[in-house]
């Protein structure tokens, strides 16, 4: 395929998904949780730009309505509490350097050439922007799952569970043009639903073991389960 | 369509009413009469099912795969509610649950069975996305409710693990819908519809629909529990209030495992002319085989009893996805029927288990002991419902389980030596841990507990009636169902 044989708006859009991208590996990869909020931002303001563009290329008005969601939610409502979390928290000056950084970039790469395998599929339709962003959607997606994975810090894997959204929003409108908007809306009020649970919960781990650390939460790994738990019916 | 509206809605109504009352012990009256209602309905609506068929319409849609799940869903609702109301009061009296925890457990549990009952009854898939996403979080904080660091790791897992695998739903939600724009004339008007999908399904492009169900069974597949994903139920089952694990068990596996079985429906029908046209039963036959056969060796020495029943709950959910894999009628009427008897056993087990713990004040097996001694009620409870849900004959899942052994042994002859082994090992692990609690000598100082067996006899008397004689109308409806999902009639 030849991008400059594409419509300007396909390119641009293609330019703002691989800079997503470059957002997750971004956040991947970076220890600083102030950041990393930033950085996110950033990720939602690429997503909401491409559902905007792909708006006025098609001309579905109600991609503007999805691009607004977004833009409210994960760049505005969800970063400015996740800050707030993080202030009141006192994490401000918390590193949390990756284990292998090395080996975990390259699994991200490796993650990258997996989706386009996945998306190969779609190549049947012969669209083949469609197809690229749709590898790229299903890589953010894959990416914040391996940030999960990788990271032990809660407001860290918080992060990457919100990235995996961007990727599946992505997905929604470069492969769809966007889901019904009752659907939509639905899902951003899940995700702001869960985001507010995530707050209570930072509290909650914080007060009973006195760190954010994920490790530190391994009571109930099998062997030591008895020991440490008395009488809880 | 009143029937409909009654039912599902009225959890909703609860659940803000219940979030605004202040006073504890009408909200657990109010909890139970609010189920009641929604029960009601469910009849009413499965009455109007089975006469007329299918009652369609505003992006619902429910027919008799859905309408058997409804009123599976209001009654265990109901009987749980009546156990919750005692065990929340006297949870809370211990003062293990401040006032606000308990305006939150009511609030939640009909969050919760609102959520179920949206899934069941909704046509569009993204508002099924929607409404299993939503059941994650109206009991994630019900997991943490304890606040013990043991309880809010649980449902920080919990909460994790289903969020990751819930995504991947999306993803596949999002494939469907990209193969149903090339295939409905009206994309983005029913697009998402499932009726109007599987009226197209042969249409849908194969390879598309085949990466859309592996996402969608991964998703879906997390909920329903199904090994190598399924950590998080063990868990957010031992640290839970009992009720929940009891509902969790009984409702939440089975809507998740409804979901996969609907997408299943789809891609058959898109692969049906490709290569590989048996793809989704393959895999549905591969998870479900490796979670039974996996949980049957975790049952044995557990330490606690809920993390072992949670366990059995994973190993039948295996043994049910692996009936909706093999397909055919028979194997798909013996995985509904399953599905029917196993919740009534599982739920009506959670709640004796609960009462079994307030015996002995622990959930540790070593230290639940003589409770037929104790109280002859609760421990005939626990060994009658144990006896049920291990698979001994005149109980509704013997049936079953004896149903999917012949199906197996017409399509996989040699599948059902993997299966027969996993279920003595789980049997096995079942009656070690539990004899000595029901018959062991009870240690000083163990009093009986006000406990309300109601619930529990009902169900087991339930799952006695449905192994001894399935009543015809029950059949005639799990045939109906089974027709739906293989296009052929058993009976």
């Amino acid at each position: 395929m030849n991008p400059a044989a594409m419509p300007l708006l396909d390119q641009a859009v293609l330019v703002l998904a691989a800079m997503a991208l470059f957002t997750a590996f971004a956040l991947l990869a970076q220890t600083r949780l102030t950041a990393a909020i930033h950085t996110f931002a950033w990720q939602g303001a690429l997503v909401a730009a491409v559902a905007a563009l792909t708006g006025r290329a098609s001309g579905d008005a109600h991609l503007y309505v999805s691009a607004l969601i977004t833009l409210a939610l994960k760049v505005v409502l969800i970063p400015w509490m996740l800050h707030r979390l993080v202030r009141r928290l006192a994490l401000e000056r918390q590193a949390d350097p990756l284990q292998h950084p090395a080996l975990t970039l390259l699994a991200g790469a490796g993650i990258v050439v997996f989706s386009d395998w996945v998306a190969e599929p779609v190549a049947h339709f012969d669209l083949s922007a469609t197809r690229n962003v749709i590898a790229i959607s299903l890589a953010i997606v894959l990416l914040g799952m391996l940030m999960m994975v990788v990271r032990r810090q809660a407001v860290a894997q918080v992060l990457g569970f919100m990235a995996m959204e961007n990727g599946l929003f992505l997905a929604a409108v470069a492969s769809t043009h966007g889901m019904p908007l009752v659907v939509e809306l639905g899902v951003a009020f899940d995700v702001l639903v869960a985001m507010v649970l995530f707050g209570v919960f930072f509290l909650q781990i914080k007060n009973s073991i006195d760190s954010l650390d994920i490790d530190r939460l391994s009571q109930l790994a099998e062997p030591v389960e008895d020991d440490a738990r008395g009488d809880a019916p | 369509m009143i029937a409909l509206l009654l039912t599902v809605f009225t959890p909703l109504a609860g659940m803000l009413l219940l979030g605004a009352l202040r006073s504890a012990r009408v909200a657990g009256w109010l909890n139970l009469a609010l189920c009641a209602l929604s029960l009601a309905g469910a009849l009413g609506l499965a009455a109007d099912v089975l006469a007329h068929g299918a009652v369609a319409g505003d992006s619902f849609r429910v027919d008799a795969l859905s309408v058997y799940l409804v009123v599976l869903t209001a009654f265990v609702g109901l009987t749980t509610a009546i156990f919750s109301r005692p065990y929340m009061r006297y949870v809370h009296e211990e003062k293990r649950v401040s006032r606000g925890g308990l305006r939150l457990y009511h609030s939640m549990y009909q969050g919760f069975l609102f959520t179920m009952l949206l899934a069941l009854t909704t046509d569009n898939l993204g508002i099924l996305w929607v409404a299993v996403e939503g059941a994650t979080l109206a009991t994630v904080l019900l997991v943490s409710l304890y606040r013990t660091p043991a309880a809010i790791e649980a449902a920080w897992k919990y909460f994790i693990l289903c969020g990751v695998g819930i995504a991947q739903a999306l993803f596949g939600t999002v494939a469907l819908y990209f193969a149903a724009q090339h295939a409905l004339p009206d994309a983005a008007a029913d697009g998402l519809s499932w009726s109007a999908l599987y009226a197209v399904a042969p249409q849908l492009e194969p390879r598309v629909m085949s990466v859309a169900f592996v996402f969608l069974l991964v998703g879906y597949g997390t909920k329903v529990g199904l090994v190598p994903l399924h950590s998080w139920l063990p868990d957010a089952h031992s640290e839970g209030p009992t009720p929940m694990s009891a509902v969790l068990s009984g409702l939440l596996l089975n809507v998740a495992l409804y979901a996969v079985v609907r997408m299943k429906m789809l891609t058959d029908a898109a692969l049906a002319h490709s290569a590989a046209p048996a793809l989704a039963g393959h895999l549905l036959m591969g998870f479900g085989l490796v979670s039974f056969l996996v949980a049957a060796v975790s049952l044995q020495r557990r330490r606690d009893i809920k993390r072992l029943f949670s366990y059995s709950s994973i190993e039948h959910m295996g043994l049910m996805t692996f009936g909706f894999g093999v397909g055919g009628p028979l194997a798909t009427f013996a995985a509904l029927l399953h599905m029917l008897v196993h919740a009534l056993t599982k739920s009506a087990i959670f709640i004796t288990v609960g009462h079994a713990t307030h015996i002995s004040r622990s959930q540790r097996i070593d230290r639940i002991r003589g409770l037929i001694r104790t109280q002859p009620a609760v421990g005939w409870g626990l060994l009658i419902g144990v006896a049920a849900i291990a698979g001994f004959p005149p109980f509704g899942i013997f049936t079953s389980e004896f149903l999917l052994l012949s199906a197996t042994m017409r399509a996989w002859p040699w599948l059902t030596i993997p299966l027969m082994v996993g279920l003595v090992v789980a049997f096995a692990g079942l009656f070690r841990s539990v004899q000595p609690m029901v018959f062991g000598a009870a240690p000083p100082g163990q009093y009986p507990v006000r406990a309300n067996m109601l619930p529990v006899i009902l169900q087991l008397a339930l799952v006695l009636l449905l192994g001894i004689a399935l009543p015809g109308l029950l059949a005639h409806w799990l045939d109906q169902a089974t027709q739906l999902i293989t296009g052929r009639h058993l009976l």
